[in-house]
């Protein structure tokens, strides 16, 4: 029987430490040790990319990697974007705002792919948030709102607030 | 936002006013309830053992190393369960075809769950499903409909005698009569490709079976009309021994989150194992052994007009691959009778409806249960007609829309259409297009070398789902109500609470009725918590399905709200010593409407309510709680002999206008401008409407150029994983522009309709037509879903073939 | 979808991760994006009993000019080769490629050495490689080899590399570009879906002179047999020619007919191979500045 590893990382600002089974994917760490349900698992094959999280500050497909392959890395998942609790990031207002979601299964991973992308580049054009969530699969809002939720943010302060 | 009590353009305080669905921000923050984040102590899990066959007899199931693997507490075979629950019954008559959670003898597609493997992990339990050896003895198999239907075919169940499940032609009106009259006659062939909606999230579901209480506890991603009343017949437990959870979040379901297979065989097995056990699909598992996928249509339609375009007789044969068994599928044809002439004056109509079973995955109920389908079908021929005729296709539909001034409107299948300006909203989507200019894109697309093409469709989206195609398809089904419910109360602390009998999946209910209420008891909408009960608390619920919530539970929201405000009114009267019809109801204070000092409070009418019973009128009941349960408005009714019967009770229209281009290289389309003209009458929560209108022309998107559940020769599924089912990236959806135009409904609360289903019922027909414009200039056409580069090509070489033929 | 068990070491060196393929035989596997492996594991396609972790070896990131081209070493991510303006003006196909590769979630894990290794005829690195003509060096514990792109790949998801060898770098050759000469290159492919592998992939690289006759050329298109294919002899044969439709049509039919595509839902053989032949004659006059036309059929 494969031996298990004990492994450290930052998760949303917080040291933990876990033993796991190498097989164990990220996606089912965060979730399963962590308790940490807001990523979600859609496919499991790195297509939807509803499982995004932040991986030392970019996005990654957490259902595409082993969680021993994250030891020592900084995770950012979806509860980890708000700048306090009890309160939105930008980006997560503007897609309230601009009803930039329904079922919200693939919001997580949308927040965390337009948080990178208006990290990166403040004041995205159309073809860039398209692009940008292009690896982001959803079902429900034609992504036009994500698209107009997007603009919205980037059209305001990014002071978190 | 000016003064928060002011009433809008619409003469309402809240209802069409934008406000923030009060659902998303749970869902931002990641802290939604989904299926799978519930996590029970001694939680167990299972994997699935699914069929390699199309068709083959179970010759042995060896689980002895399975069961034998640390953490495995349970393998479960068709054998034992078989005999320990009831089968789930087909929505039409035919009792032979049997269907169960888990295979005996015989496996009838491939991907059918075999074996069920229970272990302390999900990947123990696959790891131990890996070891269960099944011996199959390959049996040939019916891939398709219309093999299915000849003589000489396996039969998918022996026992019902036929692959056919259900056959029925109606003929209403004068069809030979009209088609003889007719001075001309146009046939064609369109077929619906397989496909579905195919959420994000997958069906899951987590039993637990309380001994002490006999009681099973079931949270699921469940969007299904009667489901727990289902669930607990095939379990043969009482109906209030299955109490199912309304409170968990539904990722996506448009229509197929109905796993009662996967329940009943979790429910089974955590009655059996005394654990609470969990079966979260994984993705491989929901594509092909999820039941899930959706209509599979070929239609035949022959169409009788006039030299000038009037549309006079239709005769269409719908035949529909439905899979291996059957659920909701046959009655996919039959919800399509409600609309059959879509927006359209056409006098008769003759309808046959075919369901074949095939050794397929099964098909679940779509976005439009079959409409769709049916909207393209008939849009189609619409282009086609104006085709032949030279005719500009807007002239086409202008010529045949049903006027404004016609409503209400019967149409020849008996349904009754509510009201409708149809031609207003379609030239409303052609002026926001600049159709005009619109063309003269297209035109200099196409001198600048690509294929390019407008499209347009007018289309309906019939609303407020009743199941009158129950009662049509099976005439021992005699349902002729489909209620939706509602229960509002208002606490000792003067705060509102409404309870609803289902989930959501992406509606934003919550936001809806608390809109509702906030509107009838004139407080603040986002002071109102609204509640997801559960099945023992609720009041019936007919689920999210049909469009209908907008108008069902809308209705249900304000007809509670409004028996709380006559007994506020009847408390406010006595308590001022006047007659009810001498006071108003103000912002939730009862006034006189004399002398408007005269007042008592919402907190002093709560107060009364609540401990003040000596201030009460005599006789009333204390405290502040009220539900009502509404029926479908215009329901009630069985068919008449010829199948004539009111379906759905509210019709919303769309209008598409699409630009598409296509690569002459690669044939591959793309969508350059895209709108839609929208009328689903008063809009409670815009955004929301809007929201799930774009949502829609996406899935049309994907339906009608990328996405195909293939089968090989074999029977193989070819698109089992999300690298081969394609569903559109927000590269492929283009910009859409919704133009709203506002009918009201005279049948329901506010002047609502439904609009669950908009975008996708007039998309494909839509893009189709724009495809077939663009291709057109080559002599070639497309009449099949999806319209894959490569399938675009083919038609294209095709007619350049034929071209040198004949040339 | 949950992969088989398997043990996980992270290397601390290049010299530990041959030692662990070597002790292990073909039982270890290397990990470095996993972007590839980790789907196929979850589906339980793949199941090494070993994985090695090789994703953070600095000694495995990053490039150097060495000669007439650049090593790039094999575990650098997608996403740092896109982004470096430097590699991108050595070796501008290499970018023009990444833009089809995925999407950003899977550049920033995968690598440009894991996607050699995977070997998806399909896939966009791999076909740069063949159609530049790029060279692998593979490591062992017991040797160390340098493979022709063309001999590296041998089929679908199959390759040259024995159990214990580990992709270590690539040299991208760069070309050198004369007085009043340009270097043109062309990346496209046609997909159902952005991002997706495609149904055929092109690449095209070329060196024009000021009067516009090319100079030097290398075509090769993806996905349309069961490697990615380089046309060394046919695009020679434009060396001294303008491009254009014609000799642009010539070349492309010449290089589609030596292709054997496979067949799957989406694009079967004869549909591939006419892809193969429009991508190229367009991806040709595009890199050569020339009209494209709508295509007869």
């Amino acid at each position: 029987m494969p031996s298990c590893v004990t492994i450290r990382m930052t998760v949303n600002g917080k040291a933990v430490e876990r033993t796991v089974e190498p097989r164990q994917t990220l996606v089912d760490f965060l979730r399963d040790e962590l308790g940490l349900t807001g990523t979600h698992v859609g496919c499991e094959h790195g297509v939807c990319g509803a499982c995004s999280v932040l991986l030392d500050g970019q996005p990654v497909r957490s259902c595409c990697m082993f969680a021993v392959q994250a030891d020592g890395l900084q995770v950012t998942t979806v509860e980890g974007l708000a700048p306090a609790r009890g309160r939105l990031s930008t980006l997560q207002d503007a897609f309230c705002e601009a009803h930039a979601l329904q079922c919200g299964y693939c919001t997580p991973g949308m927040l965390v792919a337009c948080h990178a992308l208006l990290e990166r580049n403040p004041h995205p054009g159309e073809a860039q948030i398209r692009e940008a969530i292009g690896g982001n699969l959803c079902r429900c809002t034609g992504y036009q709102q994500i698209v107009d939720a997007v603009k919205l943010a980037s059209s305001q302060e990014l002071c978190h607030d | 936002m000016t003064d928060a009590t002011a009433r809008g353009a619409n003469g309402f305080r809240y209802i069409g006013r934008r406000r923030r669905a009060v659902e998303h921000r749970r869902f931002v923050l990641g802290q939604g309830r989904y299926a799978a984040d519930l996590r029970l102590p001694g939680m167990l899990h299972v994997a699935l053992v699914a069929s390699p066959h199309a068709h083959a007899r179970i010759v042995a199931i060896d689980v002895a190393a399975a069961a034998a693997l640390p953490g495995v507490e349970a393998v479960l075979t068709g054998e034992e369960l078989q005999q320990q629950v009831d089968p789930m019954l087909p929505g039409v008559d035919a009792p032979k075809v049997a269907r169960y959670p888990l295979a005996r003898g015989v496996v009838r597609y491939c991907g059918e769950w075999v074996v069920a493997v229970v272990a302390a992990t999900r990947a123990q339990a696959e790891d131990a499903a890996e070891l269960v050896r099944v011996e199959y003895e390959p049996l040939a198999h019916a891939g398709d409909a219309a093999s299915a239907m000849r003589e000489d075919a396996v039969l998918v169940h022996p026992e019902h005698g036929s692959n056919v499940i259900f056959q029925r032609k109606f003929r209403w009106g004068e069809v030979d009569a009209h088609f003889a009259a007719a001075a001309r006659q146009l046939s064609y062939r369109v077929r619906w490709g397989r496909s579905s909606t195919v959420p994000i999230e997958t069906f899951g579901v987590t039993c637990a079976w309380n001994d002490a209480d006999g009681l099973l506890d079931v949270w699921a991603s469940i969007q299904m009309p009667k489901y727990p009343d289902q669930l607990a017949r095939c379990l043969r437990l009482p109906g209030n021994a299955v109490r199912v959870h309304y409170d968990i979040d539904v990722g996506g379901s448009y229509g197929v989150k109905r796993g009662l297979k996967h329940t009943v065989l979790v429910g089974y097995l955590a009655r059996r194992l005394g654990r609470p056990v969990r079966l979260l699909e994984d993705r491989l598992e929901n594509m092909r052994g999820g039941d899930m996928q959706g209509p599979d249509r070929q239609f035949d339609v022959t169409l009788a007009f006039d030299d000038d375009g009037t549309i006079r007789s239709m005769r269409m044969r719908a035949i529909d691959d439905i899979g291996a068994y059957s659920g909701r599928a046959p009655l996919q044809l039959g919800k399509p009778v409600g609309a059959i002439v879509g927006p359209y004056r056409i006098a008769s109509v003759e309808y046959e409806a075919i369901a074949v079973l095939t050794h397929k995955t099964p098909q679940e109920a779509v976005r439009g249960f079959g409409q769709s389908p049916t909207n393209y079908a008939i849009e189609r021929g619409m282009d086609k007609v104006a085709r032949a005729l030279g005719m500009d296709p807007v002239e086409l539909r202008r010529r045949n829309l049903i006027g404004a001034d016609e409503f209400p409107y019967l149409i020849p299948s008996g349904t009754t259409y509510d009201s409708g300006d149809y031609e207003v909203v379609m030239d409303k989507a052609l002026r926001a297009a600049s159709y005009d200019e619109l063309l003269r894109e297209r035109d200099a697309l196409r001198s600048s070398g690509l294929l390019a093409g407008v499209g347009l469709s007018t289309c309906l989206e019939p609303s407020g789902g009743n199941s009158s195609f129950e009662p049509l398809f099976n005439a021992r089904n005699e349902t002729t109500t489909w209620m939706d419910s509602c229960l509002v109360r208002i606490d000792l602390g003067a705060t509102v609470t409404a309870l609803i009998g289902t989930s959501s999946s992406g509606q934003a209910h919550e936001t809806l009725v608390s809109t509702v209420v906030g509107e009838v008891l004139l407080r603040e909408p986002d002071s109102i918590r609204v509640l997801h009960a559960d099945s023992l608390n609720a009041l019936p619920s007919n689920s999210p399905v049909g469009s209908r919530m907008a108008i069902m539970l809308g209705g249900a929201a304000a007809g509670a709200a409004k028996k709380l405000r006559a007994k506020l009114l009847a408390m406010g009267a006595y308590r001022l010593g006047a007659q009810v019809d001498a006071v108003d109801y103000v912002d939730g204070a009862v006034v006189l409407r004399a002398d408007a000092s005269c007042r008592v409070s919402w907190e002093q009418l709560v107060d009364i309510a609540h401990r003040k019973h000596h201030e009460l009128p005599p006789g009333m009941e204390p405290g502040l709680q009220e539900k009502f349960v509404w029926e479908v408005p215009t329901g009630g009714s069985l068919p008449d002999a010829d199948g004539r019967v009111q379906m759905y009770p509210c019709h919303s229209f769309e209008s598409h206008v699409v630009l598409a281009s296509i690569d002459p290289l690669t044939g591959k389309v793309s969508l350059l401008r895209y709108v839609v003209g929208h009328d689903c009458g008063v809009m409670i929560s815009p955004d929301v409407v809007h929201g799930m209108t774009y949502g829609g022309v996406a899935h049309a998107v994907g339906a009608s150029l990328m996405e195909k559940f293939a089968f090989s020769d074999e029977g193989q599924l070819l698109s089992g994983t999300f690298m081969d089912y394609l569903l559109p990236s927000a590269e492929e959806v283009p910009a859409i522009a919704i133009v709203d135009h506002c009918t009201p409904s005279p049948l329901t609360e506010f002047g609502q309709k439904g609009s669950g289903e908009a975008g996708y019922l007039g998309g494909p027909a839509a893009i189709a037509n724009a495809v077939n414009d663009a291709l057109a200039v080559r002599g070639a056409a497309i009449d099949s879903l999806p319209m894959t580069p490569q399938a675009v090509w083919r038609a294209l070489r095709e007619a350049a073939n034929h071209e040198g033929t004949t040339a | 979808m949950k992969a088989a068990p398997f043990d996980y070491l992270r290397a601390d060196s290049l010299e530990q991760a041959l030692h662990e393929l070597a002790r292990h035989g073909g039982d270890a596997k290397l990990i470095a994006g996993g972007q590839s492996l980790v789907p196929m594991m979850a589906m339980r396609l793949a199941r090494p009993s070993v994985l090695v972790d090789i994703h953070r070896l600095a000694e495995l990131r990053g490039w150097q000019v060495a000669g007439d081209a650049v090593r790039l070493r094999a575990a650098s991510r997608q996403c740092e080769v896109e982004a470096d303006a430097g590699l991108a003006g050595a070796v501008p196909l290499l970018r023009a490629a990444l833009r089809w590769v995925g999407h950003q979630q899977t550049r920033n894990r995968g690598t440009v050495g894991g996607s050699l290794v995977h070997a998806d005829p399909a896939a966009e690195l791999p076909l740069a490689a063949a159609v530049l003509q790029a060279r692998l060096h593979l490591r062992s514990e017991r040797t160390e080899r340098c493979v022709d792109a063309a001999d590296f790949a041998l089929g679908p998801m199959f390759t040259t590399l024995a159990d214990d060898e580990c992709l270590v770098a690539i040299d991208w050759p760069t070309w050198s570009v004369g007085e009043g000469e340009v270097l043109r290159c062309e990346f496209d492919e046609t997909a159902i879906r952005h991002g997706d592998f495609a149904m055929a992939s092109v690449a095209v690289q070329l060196v024009l002179d000021a009067s516009g006759v090319c100079r030097r050329a290398a075509i090769g298109l993806g996905g349309v047999d069961a490697t990615p294919l380089a046309f060394p002899d046919l695009a020679a044969q434009l060396h001294g020619r303008r491009i254009d439709a014609s000799s642009a049509a010539e070349v492309a039919q010449a290089a589609a007919a030596r292709c054997q595509p496979g067949s799957d839902m989406h694009a079967d053989a004869e549909y591939r191979r006419h892809l193969g032949a429009a991508l190229l004659q367009r991806a040709l006059l595009r890199a050569a500045g020339e009209p494209v036309a709508g295509a007869a059929f």
